[in-house]
């Protein structure tokens, strides 16, 4: 608005004071304009080319998502990703929510025992994903240290099984990312009421009671962040199948995310590969675009 | 909540839970040290979480010896990108909560997203544009890599960070004549220490963990610790020296560890406010 005022008599110092917050955000809007949305389109295009080694712009229509989808690595990618998904989410949560609750009846030591808790959050993925690897391996982890310690007949080999590798994923996952939505919970915890929770055991309702009932369905807001972000995670998990199983046996623990790595930079399916990538996409905006819009209308509620 | 029956059965099992989910999150850390310093027959033949016959520090030499030069490789890629990415995110931040202008605020939106961007969604024509900018396969182009998609994050931070410090203090500061970056460096700086250490914090653990960008646009003597460790764990060659990985886990574990120990305060708020906010 004040920059239509009197131009003559700005100085040079003044005019370039004006424009300065523009000109120090420009590197980054133009970073986020090609960078972010106009990779994003540069792939959604590739995903309709025939590019295999080398980009190629001959256009194949919908020929790349129509062989991804009869390809059968990228099912077993995607039913593993369900599967693996629901069952991280799932238990993260409720062991996150089980946590927090428990640390919430003032335990001495808090702050040392949440320490613990989250320390797995700040490691690599491929750290977690090698400790895991030699946890579970079979003949000399686990395995051995249950039957070591007398359960003569313990068998741990779900590592090299096709059937049960994808569980393997969950364990590490779970381990590595409860102890954050405990922290998650912990907070939201912290800010609840605590005259309601008093006045419910005034009634005489039990602790457990309160919370199931009263305290945790106040929380809704924290469990829907929880599950958006530990989605992204499930979705963008690359690091702990690389480290963890490469995603074998075979392919039997492929996610989209190695899928995605090796047709595009393994064997040469540029075209399949960005196909994968943008239902990667697909996949984040829709969990993205439901939270986003209840966010909305929750700020609008206040 | 007036009853102050510490040793009553339900504090029992409160404590005893808590005790126990302690016990299995460092199991895996216990496990990993126990094991990087046993000597090879002492893993076949002891198990998990025996006690290491004799500590031997072998494991570590030559975990060292693999992936040394790779650490080095990280600490040079992860300190400039933290820097500059935190510094730029700073600066927008900044404009973004105190110059808006027509438009800021979409543009703020556009950036919130690059916080969920699937990165297999950029790698190839990123990979394409490092090419034509001659910085395949360099520190600089990863660099470059960490700094752009770190910025939604980053920016995020200190966005949010100033959009709670009163306006009037910046106007007061105008009307007074003082120009864009003096308001920044006098003013704001100052007073951003915690949001600052939030920014590293989160940057650094970030960056020295990826492991996509490592080994999409790194190769041999260049690559990342954490490619260099997979590589390590993953080669099907030779006989398998478990202490030997595992000493490497813990030497590509433990910066962020112990950057988690000492800052973990402001770890757990980068985690929640990229986390909630985002």
């Amino acid at each position: 608005m004040t920059t239509l005022t009197a131009p003559l008599r700005a100085s040079p110092v003044d005019a370039l004071q004006r424009w300065l917050p523009k000109l120090v955000l420009a590197p980054s809007m133009l970073i986020v304009l090609v960078g972010f949305y106009g990779y994003i389109l540069w792939t959604f295009v590739l995903s309709f080319t025939s590019s295999s080694f080398m980009p190629s712009y001959k256009w194949v229509g919908l020929d790349q998502y129509i062989k991804l989808m009869g390809n059968d690595r990228w099912w077993v990618a995607s039913k593993n990703l369900m599967v693996f998904g629901g069952l991280f989410i799932g238990i993260s949560l409720v062991i996150g929510v089980l946590l927090a609750v428990l640390l919430d009846q003032r335990i001495r030591r808090e702050g040392f025992i949440r320490t613990i808790y989250l320390y797995p959050m700040a490691l690599s993925m491929i750290v977690t994903g090698t400790a895991w690897k030699w946890l579970l391996n079979p003949g000399l982890g686990l395995d051995k240290l249950l039957r070591d310690w007398g359960w003569e007949g313990f068998r741990f080999d779900w590592l090299v099984d096709p059937e049960r590798v994808v569980y393997c994923l969950v364990i590490a996952a779970v381990w590595q990312a409860s102890g954050f939505v405990m922290a998650l919970f912990l907070a939201g915890l912290r800010g609840v009421d605590s005259s309601i929770v008093r006045a419910a055991q005034v009634d005489g309702a039990s602790l457990p009671r309160i919370y199931l009932r009263i305290v945790l369905p106040s929380l809704r807001p924290v469990f829907f962040s929880a599950v958006m972000i530990l989605a992204h995670i499930a979705i963008k998990s690359f690091d702990l199948v690389a480290a963890m199983t490469a995603g074998g046996p075979g392919y039997a623990s492929d996610l989209p995310a190695m899928f995605m790595y090796s047709f595009t930079f393994s064997r040469g399916q540029m075209g399949m590969g960005s196909a994968s990538a943008i239902l990667m996409l697909g996949a984040i905006l829709a969990i993205l675009v439901p939270y986003l819009y209840s966010e909305l209308r929750n700020k609008r509620h206040d | 909540m007036t009853s102050r029956r510490w040793i009553s059965p339900s504090r029992i099992a409160i404590h005893g839970t808590l005790l126990l989910a302690c016990a299995l999150y460092l199991i895996p850390l216990i496990v990993m040290l126990l094991t990087s310093f046993k000597a090879p027959e002492d893993i076949r033949t002891g198990n998990l979480l025996s006690w290491p016959e004799m500590f031997t520090g072998i494991g570590w030499f030559k975990a060292w010896d693999a992936v040394g030069g790779y650490f080095w490789n990280s600490v040079k890629i992860t300190v400039p990108a933290v820097l500059i990415s935190t510094l730029l995110g700073a600066l927008n931040g900044y404009v973004l909560s105190m110059w808006r202008f027509r438009g800021s605020q979409l543009f703020f939106g556009l950036l919130l997203f690059g916080c969920f961007l699937p990165f297999q969604t950029v790698l190839l024509p990123a990979s394409f544009t490092l090419g034509k900018l001659g910085l395949a396969s360099t520190t600089t182009g990863l660099v470059l890599v960490h700094v752009v998609y770190g910025l939604a994050f980053t920016t995020l931070f200190f966005r949010n960070y100033y959009c709670s410090v009163p306006q009037a203090l910046v106007q007061a500061a105008r009307l007074d004549g003082a120009g864009f970056f003096t308001i920044f460096g006098r003013i704001l700086l100052p007073m951003s220490v915690p949001i600052i250490m939030v920014c590293l914090i989160w940057q650094f653990t970030q960056i020295w963990n990826d492991f996509l960008f490592g080994v999409v646009f790194a190769s041999g003597d260049g690559q990342p610790i954490t490619v260099a460790l997979n590589n390590l764990v993953n080669t099907s060659t030779g006989v398998k020296e478990y202490n030997v990985d595992m000493a490497a886990a813990m030497i590509a574990g433990l910066p962020t560890l112990v950057l988690y120990i000492v800052a973990g305060k402001y770890f757990l708020r980068g985690l929640t406010a990229g986390a909630v906010k985002g």
